[in-house]
């Protein structure tokens, strides 16, 4: 008696557990079947209110909050620069590109944009009001750092900033 | 020679210059009237066939280079489906510009004959120069065929962006400048934009 009760509990949380990884192994498709065209979802719109958003870690770089629409990066020529260049913050009032896309890997500054810098959308890129595919659990440092203070008491952590 | 063909055309040159005894004043000016209709017609016909976007890319240099670029951007595809072609941008719509652009277009007549921009090669190694003339064709005339749309007067700079709106009354309405000037490669790539103002 006693083993046919432990096996049903093994076969019910195997089951569960079939379960659960099957829900969590479910692709955008859905449920959809193979042979069907799921109805695509609506393309998000794109932000582009120039309000800067604050960043999650500090070396994060700052995401674009404006549309970027027909700007070309290419060899020939950069659009962001036209704005975000150096000489041009004066004219557009747009934040100038950091110090740190001036120097090369050896950390010496050249007079104009590092060419290891140049593609801007290689870590700026625009937003839009989507909501994420995958949940993301992400937690800043400060919220960390808060967290641990008040587990620990105000006399906690240390410095903050 | 000359001769020859002087009395080969000499009849019918007298004929031409010698009054009509047959026909009437009347008849002869309304068959010209009739003739002046359907030449200017014609030619006015060819000249707009010479004007759409069929015509432009029936050539592959424009076909392959400059309109495959086009289909890209937002005067080829957009919300409200209103496109601009070729023409509405690089020929006046102004009758007298347009014909003397018309003029001006003999020299690319020429260039497609002799193969000046045939290889995507020669197009690149070219472009800097011909976007060039564009720009100051187009700073010359104040951006007009930009303004043939997008006029100063009808814009809603509570419906731009806050970045637009405030270049825009910044810099173009008090004329300090142009469309063009900010507005470069909007409906192809660029050349090589090393030295040009405006761009790092």
């Amino acid at each position: 008696m006693r083993r046919v009760i432990l096996a049903t509990c093994l076969a019910a949380t195997m089951l569960a557990a079939a379960t659960a990884l099957a829900v969590d192994l479910r692709g955008l498709r859905g449920p959809t079947p193979i042979g069907e065209t799921k109805e695509s979802a609506q393309i998000a719109r794109e932000i582009n209110d120039d309000a800067r958003r604050s960043r999650n870690y500090p070396e994060q770089p700052p995401v674009i909050p404006h549309s970027i629409r027909g700007y070309e990066v290419s060899l020939n020529a950069n659009r962001c620069l036209s704005c975000h260049g150096r000489r041009m913050t004066e004219m557009s009032q747009a934040p100038m590109i950091s110090v740190t896309h001036f120097m090369d890997r050896d950390d010496q500054i050249l007079a104009t944009v590092s060419a290891r810098r140049y593609f801007c959308t290689q870590c700026h890129v625009p937003q839009h009001e989507a909501k994420p595919l995958v949940p993301n659990g992400f937690t800043d440092i400060d919220t960390l750092i808060e967290r641990q203070r008040k587990t620990l008491g105000t006399a906690g952590t240390g410095a903050r900033q | 020679m000359i001769r020859r063909l002087w009395r080969f055309l000499q009849p019918y040159w007298l004929t031409l210059i010698r009054p009509s005894t047959s026909l009437s004043l009347g008849l002869l000016v309304v068959c010209g009237f009739i003739a002046g209709i359907i030449f200017w017609g014609g030619f006015n016909t060819a000249l707009e066939l010479t004007n759409t976007e069929r015509f432009c890319v029936s050539c592959h240099e424009m076909r392959d280079n400059v309109f495959a670029e086009l289909k890209d951007t937002i005067h080829y595809t957009n919300r409200s489906g209103v496109r601009a072609t070729c023409p509405d941008c690089h020929v006046p719509h102004n009758w007298t510009d347009k014909i003397a652009r018309k003029m001006q277009a003999s020299k690319e007549v020429w260039g497609k004959i002799f193969g000046t921009i045939n290889t995507r090669e020669k197009f690149v190694a070219m472009r800097l120069e011909l976007a060039q003339h564009e720009w100051v064709r187009l700073k010359a005339n104040n951006s007009l065929e930009c303004r043939n749309c997008h006029s100063a007067d009808s814009m809603d700079l509570t419906k731009q962006s806050e970045r637009a709106a405030i270049m825009h009354s910044r810099h173009l309405f008090p004329g300090e400048k142009t469309c063009i000037d900010c507005h470069k490669g909007i409906a192809h790539r660029l050349p090589n934009m090393a030295g040009v103002p405006g761009w790092n």
